[in-house]
């Protein structure tokens, strides 16, 4: 009888006080959180003493002693871990930017294919889907780089393409272009680019003020052409290009000199982040393309458009709103998926820094703390920028 | 005069009491690696992914190698049958933190000591048990028969997180040559990315390329070339703290060297009991107290040498019968040309 | 230039005797074109400039296919074949092209595949190295399912598998009284089950260590511990980040945010490198317990995502009633808002199983070895080398049967639980 009279005691207690009853639980969870980081820190410290190593951040100077097989920056061993970390980053950033471009073009062909009247073209395209996407990535990748690029050719056999460019198991070697006055060039694209953009916009509300439209598709044409041309011929740029040639390095290995080298590693690595993301690109833009309500289909056809100014001016803006959030999505996971390049030797970040110099260095929690922040870092602004996509084009209902 | 002598035998008892305590406290030494070991029953040893010669599973699970050997001595010492380990196979860039972490207490994985290895992530070399060097590997048609006649250009395929990949650096960068590194995670995948040609040539310690090439589609096709350019001291490892650990490894690996120095093999140890030398006596626990050290029995020595052999025969049953280096190299008794030299055990 | 070929007008049905044979003739010419030239090395048109004769099979089917396009023939096969694969030239020449290319190139694959790949033998000799050599997975096929598990001890595995299925099979059967039962079984006292028999030390089995465990077996053991444990733990995550309090819903979100940001592999590096600092010096945690822990928390953070969706789908008149009704926070989510959001999420969170599933080949770089890392292991024993492309191409059509499948079943769920509102 007690028992029940205090526990009865106990619950009206906190039924008569809510304010208790409110902020119980988030203290509860607050000393629970501040329990759990303290618990782990306090371990790592003990563990770390007893070991003999200390927790800093003074590796981020020292040198790095190891070199890197590709980079787009000047990087070798005698720089420091910090410029490593700023190696593996571009690189990362690099895979992801080519496996973003391929994987929207493919994916916005294969989810149009998809919609296609023609049966065998929708039906090729939904087996592509099927099968890239129930394929783990991982095996997508090794099959593309330890099975399909290794069976590439030596060098001295390469398959040959128009004399320019070569292809072999030690890579895809390419012209090199050699620019003079290459910012000059850059900067008359920037100026093309503004002034295509005023273009635009000067069309917009002339057609808003008159009705009448202008050509502005040909004038943004004719801009982007003629004013880098008239860099090369007045601007003093020049480009000319350094084809590879083959190089006898001994009896039997021969390498390409000159020109541009991509590694089969990033080939491969793009080729399975492209393959993969695209069904997912697909499935969205298949997915956008159909959520435009029939009615603005039929609107625009008994208004007398052809159908490819229906898909172009009513079908595809309305469906871009409804493709972009899930494609955006799609090109983080990308972004994520692209730390894979460490079970093959592409060197991104997660090989350059968290894989050869944590090996170095021993430092596994600074080290993995900054790759996890990183990451975080990227997938956070991609987040906050779909967010003010999404909230400026979202349709303000009534 | 009663009560004095009552108070100096309490005395007296107090203090026995207390010698005995801190005499069972001396020998029984604080290691908590050595008493769970006892207690797990096995020794956890982390050895290489599939190395001929040095850490190598058969078909049917077995090992075998020089590193395994060095487990199993400390095996034979700790728990008395050589046979009481668990291997755990790790990859370069996993076996320092499985060693940290707790996941194994000894890693025999020829591993080269460097300083900062030792000094700076928190573990501790207990001694070589093989000394080794750098070298290269190419295909015996390209017609390369030593790293002069390296060329710009070249492309190397090396393990992720080694010596070895700092230390290719440094060579290629002191000849000014351009080269381009391709760097793996695990062993086999740098070797058949060498040998389908997507490297020009392969790097490692002199012995993994010996015993990587019996591993290859055509073992005959490829040579080591001559050159060695670096140090590589392989040996066992332990965690940084547990100085009684630390010394049962240490010694049982000497005690292997030294056995061999003094003749004593695996059929003969027995036998070796009723020798005339004081010092072959010790080693196989005939005389002396010298496992009470480390808080073993007196026959923690004669157990290694009975059970896995010395060095010379845990040596020729790897490596150089198997045909990998039947040429001992450095690694032959200083008494015999080489630089084994260890310190007595006594 | 089409107006020029119409040379005898445009095919209509009128005139469909004469269009439509003409069309069969120059279609029929342009598939044994192209079969003679991929198969048997028949070059009919060698006689034209190279150009013309590379593109010989295309223009004959494009001739074909656009004398056959007739509007309304009447004949109800023409008329399919024209509404679907040539209602414009541009239709036509690609379906052309797929049915070229897949002509020259189905049959050599299928031949690589099937009929010139050896399939029973016991050693590498016994492999043609003509076709594809199965007698590669043959051999290995017990270590890519079990790993590295002692042969003797497979029957503990087997049997841990066969009781998971029996007791599913019977919750579908059984009176729905027994399925509270059947599911608290399965939840709680299967897994200590299973336990016991595959690790083994208790009850006179033979221990064996989980960094023996491997191949499909392993992917199965993890990806259903994930999902056991990912589920409840989203759930509250999801209930978390929508509630009221802002410490408990900043600190959800947070958690969710973190675990959704990084990638998986960081994740394992983390949980395999960094983590075990994080304990109590002295103690080890199996490396196998913290990846499934790690795989767990980072799935349950997608589950969360998943399950919020559904809650704030729900309309909040749902809520409203509930709490009009009396019912507290815990009562009325159990009672009325989980049983309709459940049921809304199911193709999400069969997504994120599917996800999960795909996900475990990435456990292979801390060193546990699931199908993957053991047709890695497999493809580089010295006995055994060179032969990638066969390990892939299996561990491909597994993975793919078990994704394809799963995704089929989630969407006939979808449907059958597709409750209108």
């Amino acid at each position: 009888m007690n028992i029940k009279n205090t526990t009865k005691g106990f619950t009206d207690f906190f039924k008569d006080n809510s304010k208790i009853r409110n902020y119980l639980p988030q203290i509860l969870t607050l000393l629970f959180i501040v329990f759990l980081i303290g618990y782990f820190t306090y371990n790592a410290q003990v563990n770390m003493d007893n070991r003999g190593i200390d927790f800093g951040f003074h590796f981020w100077g020292q040198e790095a002693s190891f070199d890197i097989q590709f980079s787009l920056i000047e990087y070798d061993g005698s720089h420091s871990y910090g410029r490593a970390y700023l190696v593996g980053l571009l690189n990362t950033i690099l895979v992801a930017v080519i496996g973003i471009f391929f994987a929207t073009i493919l994916g916005i062909i294969i989810g149009v294919s998809r919609l296609s009247s023609n049966y065998l073209i929708s039906r090729v395209a939904e087996w592509y889907i099927e099968i890239f996407r129930n394929i783990p990535l991982l095996l997508q990748l090794f099959f593309w780089y330890f099975a399909a690029l290794r069976a590439l050719p030596l060098p001295k056999e390469a398959i040959n393409f128009f004399d320019v460019s070569f292809l072999s198991v030690k890579g895809l070697y390419i012209p090199k272009f050699i620019w003079t006055n290459f910012d000059i060039f850059i900067y008359s694209i920037i100026a093309a680019i503004i002034s295509i953009i005023f273009v635009y916009n000067y069309a917009r509300k002339k057609q808003e003020q008159t009705g009448t439209q202008t050509p502005k598709f040909l004038i943004s044409l004719g801009i982007i052409i003629v004013l880098p041309l008239l860099t090369f011929l007045i601007g003093g740029v020049s480009l000319s290009f350094e084809y590879p040639i083959l190089k006898q390095m001994s009896e039997t290995i021969f390498n390409y000199v000159g020109g541009a080298k991509i590694i089969p590693e990033l080939m491969a690595l793009a080729a399975a982040l492209s393959l993969y993301t695209a069904t997912f690109i697909a499935e969205c833009v298949r997915a956008g393309i159909l959520g435009v309500s029939k009615g603005q289909k039929e609107a625009a056809g008994s208004l007398g458009l052809t159908t490819g100014q229906i898909l172009r001016l009513v079908v595809m803006p309305q469906a871009l709103r409804i493709i972009i959030p899930p494609t955006t999505n799609q090109y983080l996971n990308l972004t994520k998926n692209s730390s894979l390049a460490a079970a093959i030797a592409y060197p991104d970040i997660v090989l350059v820094f968290a894989g050869t110099a944590m090996m170095q260095t021993g430092r596994a929690i600074e080290i993995v703390s900054i790759t996890m922040a990183t990451y975080l870092t990227l997938s956070i602004a991609i987040s906050i920028l779909m967010n003010w996509y999404n909230k400026k084009i979202a349709i303000k209902e009534k | 005069m009663y009560k004095y002598i009552k108070q100096l035998t309490s005395l007296f008892a107090v203090i026995a009491v207390l010698f005995a305590f801190a005499g069972e406290a001396m020998a029984a030494k604080k290691s908590k690696t050595l008493k769970n070991t006892q207690k797990k029953g096995f020794v956890r040893c982390g050895v290489s992914q599939g190395l001929p010669g040095f850490s190598n599973a058969d078909a049917s699970g077995n090992w075998t190698g020089v590193d395994v050997d060095v487990c199993r001595a400390v095996a034979a010492a700790v728990l008395g049958d050589a046979g009481k380990v668990k291997f755990t196979p790790l990859s370069a860039k996993e076996r320092f933190t499985a060693l940290t972490s707790g996941e194994i207490d000894i890693l025999s994985r020829n591993t080269t000591w460097t300083l900062s290895r030792d000094a700076d992530i928190g573990l501790t070399f207990v001694g070589v048990n093989f000394y080794d060097g750098q070298g290269f590997m190419v295909r015996k048609d390209s017609g390369i028969t030593s790293t002069s006649q390296f060329k710009s250009g070249l492309s190397a395929c090396v393990n992720i997180g080694t010596t070895t990949e700092l230390n290719m650096r440094d060579f290629f960068t002191s000849k000014g040559i351009s080269y381009e590194p391709v760097v793996f995670e695990k062993a086999d995948e740098v070797v058949a990315a060498y040998d389908s040609g997507r490297c020009d040539t392969y790097t490692t310690d002199k012995s993994g390329l010996a015993a990587q090439r019996t591993k290859m589609k055509d073992p005959d096709a490829h040579i080591v070339l001559p050159e060695t350019i670096s140090k590589e001291p392989l040996g066992p490892v332990v965690r940084q703290g547990d100085s009684v650990w630390e010394d049962i490894v240490r010694w049982s690996l000497n005690v292997m060297i030294e056995a061999e120095e003094y003749g004593i093999t695996s059929a003969n140890a027995d036998a070796m009991k009723s020798s005339e030398n004081p010092q072959i006596k010790r080693l196989v626990g005939a005389e002396g107290e010298l496992g009470a050290a480390f808080g073993l029995d007196n026959d923690w020595s004669l157990r290694i040498i009975k059970q896995v052999g010395n060095y010379g025969e845990s040596y020729k049953r790897n490596i150089a019968d198997t045909g990998i280096l039947p040429d001992r190299g450095p690694n032959q008794l200083w008494t015999k040309g080489g630089i084994l030299y260890v310190p007595p055990a006594r | 230039m089409i107006k020029k070929i119409n040379i005898l007008g445009t095919p209509t049905q009128d005139k469909l005797n004469l269009f439509v044979p003409m069309g069969i003739f120059f279609i029929i010419l342009g598939f044994l074109d192209v079969i003679l030239n991929a198969h048997f090395k028949i070059n009919l048109t060698s006689f034209l400039p190279i150009w013309l004769n590379y593109f010989a099979p295309l223009i004959f089917g494009f001739l074909g296919l656009h004398y056959i396009r007739i509007e309304f023939s009447g004949i109800k096969i023409l008329d399919n074949l024209n509404k679907n694969i040539n209602s414009n030239g541009f239709n036509a020449l690609l379906t052309l092209l797929i049915l070229f290319v897949l002509i020259q190139n189905i049959p050599p694959l299928l031949n690589w595949l099937f009929f010139d790949a050896d399939f029973i033998g016991t050693s590498k000799e016994e492999c043609s190295r003509e076709g594809a050599c199965w007698i590669f997975v043959n051999v290995w096929l017990k270590r890519f399912i079990y790993g590295l598990y002692p042969n003797a001890e497979i029957w503990r595995i087997n049997l841990s598998f066969l009781l998971l299925i029996g007791f599913i099979i019977a919750g579908f059967l059984v009176p729905v009284k027994a399925k509270k039962y059947i599911i608290i079984f399965l939840l709680f006292v299967f897994p200590f089950i299973a336990m016991n028999l595959i690790s083994g030390g208790n009850f006179g089995l033979e221990w064996v260590e989980t960094a023996a465990w491997g191949g499909l077996s392993l992917t199965f053991i993890i990806s259903i511990f994930a999902l056991l444990f990912c589920f409840p733990i989203g759930m509250f995550l999801a209930l978390g980040r929508r509630s009221s309090a802002p410490i408990i819903r900043y600190s959800s979100i947070g958690f969710i945010e973190f675990w959704r940001g990084v990638p998986l592999i960081t994740v394992l590096f983390m949980a395999s490198v960094m983590f075990p600092m994080f304990l109590p010096d002295g103690t080890y945690m199996d490396k196998l317990v913290r990846v499934i822990i790690a795989i767990t928390l980072f799935e349950a953070a997608y589950m969360a995502e998943v399950i919020r969706g559904g809650l704030q789908a729900l309309p909040r008149g749902q809520y409203d009633a509930g709490k009009s009704l009396g019912m507290g926070y815990w009562r009325m989510h159990l009672l009325v808002i989980l049983p309709q959001a459940l049921k809304l999420v199911i193709p999400g969170v069969a997504n994120t199983f599917l996800a999960l599933v795909k996900d475990t080949p990435l456990i292979l770089v801390v060193g546990l070895l699931e199908l993957v890392g053991m047709i890695d292991m497999a493809k580089s024993n010295p006995d055994w080398l060179g032969f990638a492309t066969e390990g892939y191409i299996f561990a491909g059509v597994v993975f793919w049967i078990i994704c394809f499948n799963m995704s089929r079943y989630s969407q006939r769920l979808e449907r059958r639980y597709k409750t209108d509102r």
